[in-house]
């Protein structure tokens, strides 16, 4: 059962080679088995797990099942889910058990999908290398002294590993994208709109989009099946048309445009990593693409306009753990100031206490114009210049991080080098569009992977044009030894 | 030395919808502290707000009735600060772009008609109540107003003293009534102000330094509280001190204001548009929809009852106070009575009562129908103004009666028999032989006295007039 596709799973089941029971306890034993080493869920509740696939071959047996009809997946701990522990990677909602299930996770549940267990991140997804989560820090499983990217390092880890065939993430600035890349499998994240919010721990609202996370190009598009879809709970999700991202799968790519930004190529970019992509790019023109050299000259400024931006909302979204009604309050205090003052302190780590001060200060008076405004027009810059590229290509594409996996600890004391993880990534939470990261090759054993930026709602090309480059490859199922 | 008052005012106007501003969470006042308060209202990790469409209708209302613009893209901001009954640790509401722009409210002014600008209007939600005093040493946080729509109406400070402000805010009071964005209910704060007050040297075109007096929920109190902080300012200025911006609050108790200590005051509310809401777009179809069920304003429907029905400028405004007594009205007006005497009625006999009982029009126990009735009686002179002063209190206490029943009952029909008139004059005439003569030697008065006695003889039922009538032509003959 073992590194089998979304597909073949359904088919075992659906053809009773096993039930879902079965593939449930199977996972459920390989968590049991690698988590100690690899810290990639924070919450296991087999009995939920092992109710859900009961239900789940109920519905086979009686012939209403989906694809995703008993398949567990690994849901990242940011999605609210009715009865869990949703602890978002914080002591602040360590003790907080959701009463309500996101739209995500209700939209898995509709299909009978087996949640597998609530996986580990970085606190309030504020992180690239899952070191910031009160749970501890995420394994990467093809070599554990190295970190598998984040925000949502807990999925990546658990799909690299295979302790679950699908997993969710959300991307805030890179977070599916980079740790896809740093732990080998496929990731992507949609055009802003397309899949609720509602449910989903906020961090920045105009750039969080939640995603599928998975070893290969058609199983994500499975889960994006699920998980896309118009929420009238989410006034910023957009009523786009339903898709079916398995029908152009096998779509021939021959005369596709991929736009080359000679930006993400420069100073910066680990040398054997622009190799692998490189010769990804090569295979891509060898199945008959064409390469048109684009520029975006206002990359630079993602990293500087992005940490207003991000830091600006999430000061303001997580006002509301203040103590008061639910999650972590201080133990003791003398009056409300103090409860506040003591909650906040004692309830948020380090980075996302760094994060509120930045967006504190760029919104206070005297600083909204020269921080959050201008950042809002380079925002909209940015968004110009892909608008401007799209217009000489189909997609566009270069690497998903700098570096390969680093160490553990390597950049935990340094926010900048850290920040600068997700250069490549954070564009296009600014301009909204879509990213994608697909394994593209191997530099001593460790992952590379190439992104995929589409135009808006183009997820469906971007998936036939993964699914394309995984049908010449193998990288996207090999698998790190010792997890086997 | 002389001085002017400069007043502005904003109101708090409680949105008359079923849902709050940004869940459907209900908003109906007086239940179990937090039966009302949605994952949204409390503010649970991962909730989205969903604008509630109700609110925004209303809001496109009091543009159209105060003759504003409306703009067709506005913008929802976080105002962002601390305080337990704020469970977001922000308040959503309209900074930069409101959706109402550059109104105008006409009041009147000892007869003069004078307009108020109305600077902005914007759609916010309102913040939950802190409940002190429930459990010893702690305080109770009740979420149930928490997100319940409210529409804040800015005016520039073109009041220029308290009895303009008090006026304006009657008026606006009426008008959010009149046009069913809003229940009125003071008491459950549903209409509140904070009233804007600085005064500057007669003449002087700079304002002066403007304190803020936050929360004001009567009239009464509206009035007092600036007259007192209008006296407080002058009282400074004139012993050459100065004024600083602060916000106050007055205690209904000691009639007097206090500045809120600065720390309940220093904010950066650090604004910025709330990234979980789209920009409102208001269309012009939105706005044509809206205009056809609009009620015709109570300016226009007072200037039809001056011009069609012949009242007073009073009378009119007092008829268009509010819809209900405007309806009343109407609804005798049905039954073919005079305007005029109908008008004397309501804003006399029956204000006095309800007044009195401290009850609104529509709890009247007289139905316009029964009203109409005893109203004819007196044109078709079957009783007098005063006797039918008498069937209306017994009426109010027996509401059902029928009418002319009750008038026999109590015997107040009135005598307009000639015969019998003519009985009753020549008798007093035989028994007052004294007046007779000094009238008759031109002593006028003796003349009304003749009346009276006549009156008094048929216990007050004879016709006036034609008791008039009948004793002249037999003294002048």
């Amino acid at each position: 059962m073992i590194n089998l596709s979304l597909k073949s799973l359904n088919q075992g089941l659906v053809k009773k080679k096993f039930s879902s029971l079965e593939l449930t306890q199977f996972f459920l034993n390989r968590v049991e088995k690698h988590n100690s080493d690899i810290n990639a869920f924070i919450s296991i509740d087999a009995e939920k797990s092992l109710t859900q696939a009961k239900h789940a071959d109920a519905l086979i047996q009686s012939g209403q099942n989906s694809l995703l009809t008993g398949i567990p997946v690994a849901q990242k701990d940011i999605f609210c889910s009715a009865g869990w522990r949703t602890t978002c990677g914080s002591l602040m909602l360590d003790n907080f058990i959701s009463p309500y299930d996101a739209t995500v996770i209700q939209k898995f549940n509709e299909v009978g999908a087996v949640n597998l267990g609530k996986t580990n991140m970085d606190e309030f997804a504020m992180g690239s290398s899952n070191e910031t989560s009160y749970y501890g820090s995420v394994k990467n499983p093809w070599d554990l002294s190295l970190v598998p990217g984040g925000s949502s390092g807990g999925s990546a880890a658990a799909i690299a590993a295979r302790l679950a065939p699908a997993a969710t993430g959300t991307d805030t600035g890179g977070s599916i994208r980079q740790p896809a890349s740093l732990c080998g499998f496929t990731g992507l994240k949609p055009t802003y709109g397309l899949v609720s919010r509602f449910g989903m721990i906020a961090f920045a609202s105009s750039l969080d989009q939640a995603g599928p996370m998975a070893p290969s190009a058609e199983d994500c598009a499975v889960l994006l099946n699920v998980m896309a879809g118009y929420d009238e709970k989410d006034s910023t999700s957009i009523n786009h048309e339903k898709e079916d991202y398995l029908a152009n799968l096998d779509e021939p790519i021959k005369g596709l445009r991929i736009g080359v930004p000679k930006e993400f190529f420069e100073k910066g970019l680990d040398g054997s990593v622009q190799k692998v992509i490189e010769a990804a790019l090569m295979s891509y023109k060898k199945m008959g693409a064409e390469l048109v050299d684009i520029s975006l000259p206002n990359t630079h400024l993602a990293i500087p306009v992005y940490y207003v931006i991000a830091p600006a909302e999430a000061s303001s979204n997580l006002s509301r753990y203040d103590g008061v009604r639910y999650g972590y309050r201080a133990k003791e205090y003398n009056d409300l100031m103090d409860m506040y003052f003591k909650t906040r302190q004692e309830g948020f780590g380090e980075e996302v206490k760094r994060r509120i001060l930045i967006g504190t200060y760029v919104l206070s008076a005297g600083y909204y114009d020269a921080y959050y405004l201008k950042a809002q027009k380079i925002r909209k810059l940015i968004s110009d210049d892909f608008k401007k590229a799209f217009e000489k290509c189909d997609v566009i594409m270069g690497p998903s991080a700098p570096s390969v996996a680093f160490k553990a600890n390597e950049k935990k004391s340094d926010p900048l080098a850290m920040y600068l993880q997700d250069i490549y990534t954070i564009s296009t939470n600014l301009a909204g569009l879509p990213g994608m990261s697909i394994p593209a090759g191997m530099i001593d054993n460790l992952p590379v992977g190439l992104q995929l930026i589409g135009n808006y709602f183009k997820e469906s090309q971007m998936l036939n044009i993964a699914h394309a480059f995984q049908k010449e490859t193998d990288w996207h199922t090999r698998m790190p030894d010792g997890v086997s | 030395m002389d001085w002017d008052i400069v007043i502005g005012i904003e109101t708090h106007v409680q949105l008359r919808t079923n849902s709050k501003q940004f869940s459907g969470a209900s908003t109906a006042y007086g239940s179990e502290p937090n039966s009302q308060a949605c994952l949204v209202s409390l503010a649970y990790p991962g909730v989205l707000p969903v604008l509630n469409k109700e609110a925004v209708n209303c809001a496109i209302r009091f543009g159209l009735a105060t003759d504003a613009e409306i703009a067709s893209r506005s913008i929802f901001a976080r105002k962002n600060y601390f305080y337990p009954d704020l469970p977001k640790g922000y308040q959503i509401s309209q900074f930069e772009l409101p959706i109402v722009n550059h109104g105008k409210l006409s009041i009147s002014i000892n007869g003069k008609e004078k307009e108020v600008r109305i600077l902005r209007a914007h759609l916010e939600e309102d913040a939950g109540k802190s409940l002190h005093g429930i459990v010893q040493g702690k305080t109770g946080i009740d979420l149930n107003r928490a997100g319940t729509p409210l529409l804040e109406i800015v005016t520039e400070p073109d009041m220029s003293s308290a009895d303009e402000a008090v006026t304006y805010a009657k008026k606006l009071h009426e008008l959010v009534q009149w046009i069913g964005i809003c229940d009125g209910n003071m008491q459950e704060g549903s209409f509140r102000c904070d009233v804007n007050v600085s005064v500057k040297k007669k003449g002087d075109t700079k304002l002066g330094t403007r304190r803020e007096i936050k929360n004001l929920n009567s009239f009464r109190f509206i009035k007092q509280a600036i007259d007192y902080e209008v006296n407080w300012q002058i009282e400074r200025l004139e012993d050459g001190e100065k004024i600083d911006q602060a916000t106050i609050l007055f205690n209904p108790e000691t009639g007097e204001t206090r500045a809120m200590r600065s720390k309940e005051e220093a904010n950066d509310y650090r604004y910025f548009p709330d990234p979980d809401l789209l920009p409102l777009e208001v269309t012009a179809n939105m706005i044509d929809k809206i205009k056809l069920s609009m009620p015709e304003l109570p300016a226009s429907v007072a200037e039809r009852f001056e011009k069609n029905l012949g009242l007073s400028s009073y009378d009119a405004s007092e008829l268009t106070a509010n819809r209900e007594v405007t309806n009343y009205f109407n609804n005798v007006l049905q039954f073919e009575c005079s305007p005029k005497i109908t008008a004397n009625w309501i804003l006399g006999v029956i204000f006095s009562q309800l007044k009195e009982k401290d009850i609104s029009i529509s709890l009247c126990p007289i139905s316009p129908a029964q009203l109409a009735k005893l109203i004819q009686r007196i044109e078709d002179q079957t009783i007098s103004n005063n006797a039918a002063k008498k069937v209306f209190d017994a009426l109010w206490q027996k509401p059902n009666t029928e009418i002319d029943l009750l008038i026999d009952e109590l015997g107040l029909r009135q005598i307009s028999d000639s015969g019998a008139i003519d009985q009753l004059v020549e008798e007093v005439i035989n028994a007052n032989i004294n007046m007779v003569n000094e009238f008759k030697s031109g002593k006028e008065k003796a003349f009304n006295a003749l009346i009276g006695q006549v009156m008094k003889a048929s216990k007050g039922k004879a016709n006036p007039a034609q008791v008039s009538e009948i004793l002249k032509k037999k003294l002048t003959i």
